[in-house]
């Protein structure tokens, strides 16, 4: 005689849905999505779309049923958060796919980063087009404005924001003068960046005269959106190094601005680093600005003091608002596409070295 | 190689705050002095304005005057930064420079003021310092690894190493041991001992077991109550403050009454 | 009276000090001098137009009757992407703060940033390019079956280059702002009153409900101003994507117009008093801009002492 195994269930689970539950939801959705959707023309988003608010509807009702409405609700709101994260995903997922898929053809062509726009005209791509041949003209020149731009900015952005930072830590002590800075700081934060653009525009127009259209006003325009993000992350790495020390450092005697030099700035240099490259990564896709302060070039210029200047960013919205050939806009969305490949490609390894640089150089603690 | 110091009605104030009054001490040139007293009796605050470190804090100031072999630390067109070089200090917490090497740990005093120094003097002031501080042994073959993967007795000592090598008149100790365990804590004291032979030493401490230990003298604060300013109660030789004081105070801290 | 031999010091170190702090405090001053000076120029360069008959502005009517309806186009765009980023960014905020796996958490939020590091121009070419085209079918629905309702007023744009389309672009440039600050906020929600809920038997949608929101009100709500001020002021999305035109209604329609995206367009072909009345265009938006940060940041430290945030 073998004892009768009874199985009980638990009176702690009981009037729940089984674990397995949102599964059968989900594949009845999706196959009921398939269907409704055959109905009326197929497509993978519509069937997405369609399959989503089923599950959703699904699940809620039998939680309903089984559960009772408080469960229900929490269900409801369950699937409507990570939907909303997936919905968040979409757009992210499509630039990044249509960029890639649109700027490929663009970016392998050969002399696209090695050549300029100097003397391609609307007559070659009509040519290109009609006789299918190599798309000619490349970034090169928009490329080096870039650099060139972004360079001066930097080299304008961090010392006036690595100072004012620690003006704002080291000196401030709460004054005035340091609250007036934070306050004006925040202030910067929110400029429009085509207002940032018109600024540098309308100073260069009243000091050197008007329509002064040069790279230098671009990367004048550019620090004004850069600065306040420098002042800001190196404020923030300023403050965490510990205070005790800058008392180590007083007590050997070191004067104070030794040892801002020579202890807090090196203890913090990752954290700072890390900052004016995310700065770096943030103003180097900015359109408005440029667009407003270094004009249109086609031609390589070196000198961001003298002349229009093309950058990357201004020449994909030229390339697409007017193209080259305005009968065959084809090879110039070839390009403005190839071009924004490089510049997205730019801004994610400049995003990549950030976090690299903030753990790489992190100071050692060996425990 | 140490010099005397000898305060005279000093006050300390924070903004409008009087934290410590009337304090009046003579401390002799190559001995160790304990400072004990209860929490927040103003003894680390008195012991920050034996080399101008409380100006650290915005609000912070001094009457009266402290003299160094004589010298007014407080007299007008005294750089903090002279006082600093000849009176040390060590802190609470160990902390070794994190983006240094021991070595450069130890030599922090002297190349953060931008002294030009030879490789081989800097080599012989490491080796003197560490010695100094006992962690020679312990470290001679890692010289070139971050301080702060030291134990935290070895980082205080590498603390005490680094103080030493700008060659002071005087070392502040900041309760030195509280953060170490008994064994770290031991290595500390007895280097404290040693260190008598060529400096004036100052300490303060919780732990009235450590004065007794390693003070020649011993100073008692105390404070009335919240908010009233700390006072220098009594101040004598080790012995008598723990088996003889004059206050009664002082009896009932040392006998652990209170405190 | 002896002399104090402590008063024989290293003047150079001295001098030192006195010029690195008064580097650091120039570089302080620098910005305010920048931030004023330049605002002046604005003002300056902006006057002419301010002054000048009527009849030479463009459109004839003087300069308030130029900006008024790009004013208006502003707004509705800003609008739109609000109502449209606002409940998506909360619920990706809640996902990355109280539903994602721990593990995951920090690397979905480093994807919501990603949302952020894209160039503001891609979006524009995306939307000019992809959703435009991808989304018209749509507009012909709603121009069909809603056409009654004045905002869905047919015939439907054949291009979707229309204000709601920009409107769309703006709000996934205005989503990871909103998030990254209604996320920093939700996790500062203090664990105390988030377990004293769920231990009352809450559900875990109760316990947001009890907890994590009314804490993080004043939070979202400085989120919301600012993604406001960025969608007020953001130009490609616009630029790029809107056929522009007179103001009008219905979204689905081209026409309107934001200020930013007017400069944009027009700022490098002018000349004369055209650039004097864009720069004036360009100093309405600062203004406004400026209004909406300022209240946001009222807000922050309004509400810093007990929310813990700064």
């Amino acid at each position: 005689m073998t004892a009768t195994v009874v199985r009980k269930r638990s009176a702690l689970t009981k009037g729940q849905l089984p674990k397995f539950a949102p599964y059968i939801v989900l594949a009845v959705a999706v196959i009921v999505g398939a269907a409704i959707l055959a109905l009326i023309g197929f497509n993978a988003f519509g069937w997405g779309v369609v399959s989503a608010a089923l599950f959703t509807i699904g699940l809620v009702a039998w939680s309903g049923a089984v559960e009772g409405a408080r469960k229900a609700k929490d269900k409801l709101a369950t699937c409507l958060i990570v939907g909303s994260f997936l919905i968040a995903l979409l757009p992210l997922v499509s630039v990044i796919w249509t960029v890639l898929v649109n700027g490929i053809p663009g970016l392998v062509t050969p002399g696209f980063l090695g050549t300029s726009m100097n003397g391609v005209t609307g007559a070659f791509d009509n040519k290109a087009v009609e006789e299918g041949g190599k798309v000619l003209g490349g970034i090169y020149h928009a490329l080096l404005g870039t650099l060139q731009i972004t360079l001066l900015a930097t080299v304008i952005s961090v010392p006036v924001g690595l100072l004012t930072a620690i003006y704002l830590v080291e000196y401030g002590n709460d004054r005035p003068l340091a609250r007036a800075i934070t306050f004006f700081v925040d202030v910067m934060t929110g400029i429009p960046s085509i207002v940032a653009g018109l600024f540098a525009a309308a100073f260069f127009f009243a000091v050197v005269g008007p329509g002064t259209k040069t790279g230098a006003v671009a990367a004048v325009a550019l620090s004004v959106l850069m600065i306040p993000v420098v002042v800001r992350s190196s404020e923030e790495m300023l403050k965490i190094v510990p205070n005790e020390l800058r008392e180590a450092s007083y007590a050997l005697g070191v004067r104070k601005w030794r040892t801002i030099t020579k202890v807090v700035i090196p203890t913090a240099i990752s954290g700072i680093a890390s900052g004016v490259t995310l700065a770096i990564a943030r103003v180097i896709g900015e359109t408005a600005p440029i667009l407003v302060t270094a004009g249109f070039a086609t031609t390589i210029n070196n000198n961001v003091f003298g002349g229009w200047m093309a950058s990357l960013p201004t020449f994909i919205y030229t390339q697409i608002l007017n193209p080259t050939s305005p009968s065959n806009p084809g090879p110039s969305d070839q390009r403005a596409w190839g071009a924004a490949l490089v510049l997205i490609i730019l801004v994610m390894l400049l995003n990549l070295g950030a976090r690299l640089i903030a753990r790489l150089f992190a100071p050692k603690t060996g425990r | 190689m140490s010099k005397r110091i000898d305060v005279k009605d000093l006050n300390v104030y924070y903004g409008s705050f009087l934290a410590v009054e009337d304090v009046n001490i003579n401390i002799e040139a190559k001995s160790v002095t304990a400072f004990i007293g209860p929490s927040g009796c103003g003894k680390s605050t008195f012991l920050r304005t034996l080399n101008r470190m409380h100006e650290v804090l915005p609000g912070a100031r001094v009457e009266g005057e402290v003299l160094l072999d004589g010298d007014n630390l407080y007299d007008a067109g005294v750089d903090p930064v002279t006082v600093r070089t000849q009176v040390g200090m060590v802190f609470q917490r160990p902390n070794p420079f994190p983006t240094m090497s021991i070595r450069d740990n130890v030599l922090a005093g002297v190349k953060l003021n931008n002294k030009k120094i030879s490789k081989g003097e800097a080599d012989a002031l490491v080796e003197k310092s560490l010695v100094g501080a006992n962690l020679w042994n312990e470290v001679k073959d890692r010289l070139d690894k971050p301080g702060s993967g030291l134990s935290g007795g070895q980082q205080q000592r590498l603390c005490i190493a680094r103080a030493i090598a700008v060659e002071p008149q005087v070392i502040l100790m900041d309760e030195p041991c509280s953060a170490l365990d008994p064994i770290s804590t031991l290595a500390v004291e007895d280097l404290i001992n040693e260190l008598k032979d060529q400096y004036t030493v100052v300490i303060v401490t919780h732990n009235m077991q450590q004065a007794a230990r390693v003070s020649d003298k011993t100073a008692f604060f105390n404070i009335a109550g919240t908010g009233k300013p700390g006072k220098l109660i009594e101040f004598a030789d080790t012995t008598t403050i723990f088996n003889n004081p004059s206050q009664k105070a002082t009896e009932d801290y040392v006998s652990g009454r209170f405190g | 009276m002896t002399t104090n031999s402590l008063t024989t010091s290293q003047g150079a170190g001295r001098a030192g000090d006195k010029v690195f702090s008064g580097a650091a405090m120039a570089a302080g001053c620098l910005i305010l001098a920048v931030l004023f000076g330049v605002a002046l120029f604005l003002v300056v360069q902006a006057i002419p137009a301010l002054a000048a008959p009527p009849a030479d502005i463009q459109g004839g009517h003087g300069f308030f009757a130029y900006i008024a309806p790009i004013v208006v186009g502003t707004l509705i765009a800003a609008v739109i992407a609000l109502v449209i980023a606002t409940p998506v960014a909360i619920g990706v905020a809640l996902f990355i703060s109280h539903y994602a796996p721990r593990r995951l958490a920090s690397g979905l939020g480093y994807v919501v940033d990603l949302l952020a590091a894209i160039p503001s121009v891609v979006y524009g070419a995306w939307g000019a390019a992809f959703l435009a085209k991808e989304i018209s079918p749509a507009y012909d629905w709603l121009a069909n079956n809603l056409g009654w309702i004045p905002i869905f007023q047919g015939p439907a744009s054949a291009t979707g280059k229309t204000i709601l389309t920009a409107g769309i672009v703006l709000s996934v440039m205005v989503l990871p702002i909103i998030t990254s600050l209604s996320r920093e906020i939700f996790l500062q929600t203090p664990k105390l009153h988030e377990e004293a809920a769920l231990a009352l038997g809450a559900t875990r949608w109760e316990m947001i409900r009890m907890a994590v929101l009314p804490f993080g009100r004043p939070g979202i709500v400085s989120a919301i101003m600012l993604g406001l001020g960025r969608a007020l002021g953001e130009t490609m999305a616009v630029a790029l994507v809107l056929s522009s035109g007179v103001l009008t209604a219905s979204l689905i329609q081209s026409g309107n117009q934001t200020i930013a995206a007017e400069i944009a367009l027009n700022f490098p072909e002018a000349s004369g008093l055209k650039v004097n009345t864009l720069i004036a265009a360009g100093l309405v938006l600062f203004v406004i801009t400026l209004g909406v940060n300022m209240i946001a940041r009222w807000i922050i430290t309004k509400h810093k002492e007990f929310s813990g945030a700064n």
